[in-house]
């Protein structure tokens, strides 16, 4: 038990990380309506565009801008085989994604794996958030504010706040059009393939952030650090809609849902590793558990929870 | 205001299911003209309108509206000249958007799409007076999802955001069939009257003949994806069913329009 308490503030961290990723998840799937796969393969082009820039000495927050603007041109690239090409979007995402695993070799270097070496304080200071960091505020090494928990924290609140102010502007409506009715986008003079491959550079721009932040919180990239990416992000959102849509209807509100959600899903995660022995190789399978479940909770709420008018009606309804 | 000149749109050529829908259908119409299509299913209404709007190129023929060659233009491209509102209650509204977002994007039809507020307070005003108008209660519920609203309502509501930017054209595809008829009266009385207000060149389907010679200063009807009959002026005041009904016998070459036109 003492374990699992040790290990929370590095599971809250790591679920905002991911937070990030879910909320441009959330983009897509809930505000466009499109389940997008580019998901899996830009996660890591975020991640492994950073470490290399990183290693190359660039500024931190360069390397995280270039590695958001790397992970829009994936987006561009899934929206442009959608619209242009014709191909079902869920197609065109699993497209990009499998193409994008050889792009991140190659940004890599052609190797699976590159590490930002955190050994040397003086690359280690660099960074914004890092594994050492959680362990150094606890130590008192690391003032509070270096905590992974506040930092991405406050980055979570600044895109919140940016993308609730982007969903207002009239471009931002119009790209909600788009995923509430093409119909009635197209009719009030909407270019509705504009607002898909809009809405996909977005979401794919925060995952590869996110992708970018992971790397540097446990200080390399891996090519298959992605992998399951968008199974993490849906779980995310659909947490986060499952246990706060009557609490929360206000745009900010319900994408600060998603970051919780996330959260929840790393403690519910670390619980399960550490209360139990269980091989860590097991953990994709107990994703996809957690997942189903929450997929499943409004469908068999609806389905064999709900209060059926009674037959006949009660003599005082 | 709207030039259709011999505009040809065959379905599924070349397979077993080939359905020619247009076969070179040509209309004109002049300013403030408020035109009332009928004719039996599959006999080309729709397919016409949606010719019209560019919902997808057509085969052959030329389409101007207000002295603009549209014909090559896509559909979202001409919305800028074109109100619309659907058969399909579901279709001219945003369900998952607020009345005000919906009628927000309306206002914007034909403009650029920029970073500016999606929505400002002097406009919120304007709705609530424009909704007033419709009397459906719909000027205090400017923040409810349209999801909520009923059929009517949301017809109401599309007819509204067609209008709401003077459109060269106007197009209604049987917009008050799928409406109870009490709710489809109200509609088409409100439609009347902004169509009036803002003399809106119009084009309306309907399958109701009794409304397709009493609203409009003209009427046409569709058969095998061709106009047969076009009739305006005191001759279509004057016009009743049977008469209509005969018209069609005789421009059709065949008796069977009576069930057809009438059923459906």
């Amino acid at each position: 038990m003492t374990g699992f308490i040790n290990a929370l503030p590095g599971a809250i961290s790591q679920g905002l990380i991911w937070g990030i990723m879910a909320i441009g998840v959330y983009i897509t799937y809930k505000i466009l309506d499109i389940a997008d796969l580019t998901v899996d393969g830009s996660f890591c082009t975020g991640g492994a565009v950073f470490v290399m820039l990183f290693g190359a000495g660039y500024n931190i927050w360069a390397a995280l801008v270039i590695a958001l603007l790397a992970g829009m041109l994936a987006g561009f690239a899934t929206g442009l085989l959608h619209t242009v090409c014709g191909i079902p979007a869920i197609l065109a995402g699993i497209l990009t994604q499998l193409g994008l695993w050889s792009v991140n070799l190659a940004i890599m270097g052609m190797k699976a794996n590159v590490a930002i070496n955190v050994t040397d304080p003086n690359n280690l200071n660099r960074l914004l958030v890092s594994l050492r960091f959680v362990q150094g505020v606890a130590k008192g090494s690391y003032p509070v504010w270096r905590h992974p928990i506040v930092t991405v924290g406050l980055m979570t609140a600044g895109i919140i706040a940016v993308l609730y102010w982007f969903f207002g502007t009239e471009l931002g409506a119009a790209l909600r059009a788009t995923g509430a009715n093409q119909n009635m986008a197209r009719a009030q003079s909407i270019n509705t393939d504009i607002s898909k491959v809009l809405g996909l550079m977005i979401s794919n721009g925060l995952v590869a952030l996110s992708g970018a932040l992971l790397s540097q919180y446990q200080s390399f990239a891996d090519a298959s650090m992605g992998k399951g990416a968008i199974v993490i992000g849906l779980a995310a959102v659909i947490i986060g809609e499952v246990l706060f849509s009557r609490l929360f209807h206000n745009f900010a509100l319900k994408l600060l849902a998603v970051s919780i959600g996330a959260i929840l899903y790393y403690i519910v995660i670390q619980a399960v590793v550490s209360l139990s022995n269980i091989n860590t190789n097991y953990l994709k399978l107990i994703s996809a558990f957690i997942v189903m479940i929450f997929l499943a909770i409004p469908y068999w709420k609806s389905r064999y929870f709900s209060k059926p008018v009674q037959r006949g009606g009660k003599v005082n309804a | 205001m709207l030039d259709v000149k011999n505009i040809f749109k065959t379905f599924n050529a070349g397979t077993v299911n080939e359905k020619t829908a247009l076969n070179g259908v040509s209309l004109h119409m002049d300013e403030g003209d408020f035109v009332t299509v009928i004719g039996g299913n599959g006999a080309g209404k729709s397919t016409l309108l949606n010719a019209v709007a560019g919902v997808w190129p057509i085969d052959e023929g030329t389409i101007i509206i207000g002295g603009t060659d549209v014909t090559h233009l896509s559909e979202h491209k001409r919305a800028r000249y074109i109100g619309r509102v659907f058969q399909d209650p579901m279709m001219g509204t945003a369900a998952t958007m607020q009345i005000e977002e919906n009628l927000a994007l309306a206002l914007r039809r034909g403009k650029a799409h920029t970073l500016r507020k999606g929505i400002t307070k002097a406009e919120r005003e304007q709705y609530k007076e424009l909704l007033k108008i419709l009397d459906l209660g719909l000027e205090d519920r400017l923040t409810s999802k349209v999801g909520l609203l009923s059929g009517g309502q949301r017809q109401a509501l599309t007819l509204l955001m067609a209008t709401l930017q003077k459109p060269r054209l106007l197009l209604l595809d049987e917009h008050t069939a799928a409406l109870d008829p009490k709710t489809a009266a109200k509609v088409l009385d409100a439609t009347e009257r902004i169509v009036n207000r803002d003399h809106l060149t119009t084009l309306m389907i309907t399958h109701n003949m009794k409304d397709a010679i009493a609203h409009g200063n003209r009427l046409i009807m569709m058969y095998e994806g061709r106009i047969v009959i076009d009739v305006s002026g005191e001759e279509k005041k004057n016009l009743t069913v049977p008469q209509l009904l005969e018209l069609f016998g005789r421009a059709s070459g065949s008796d069977e329009a009576d069930d057809t036109l009438l059923l459906s």
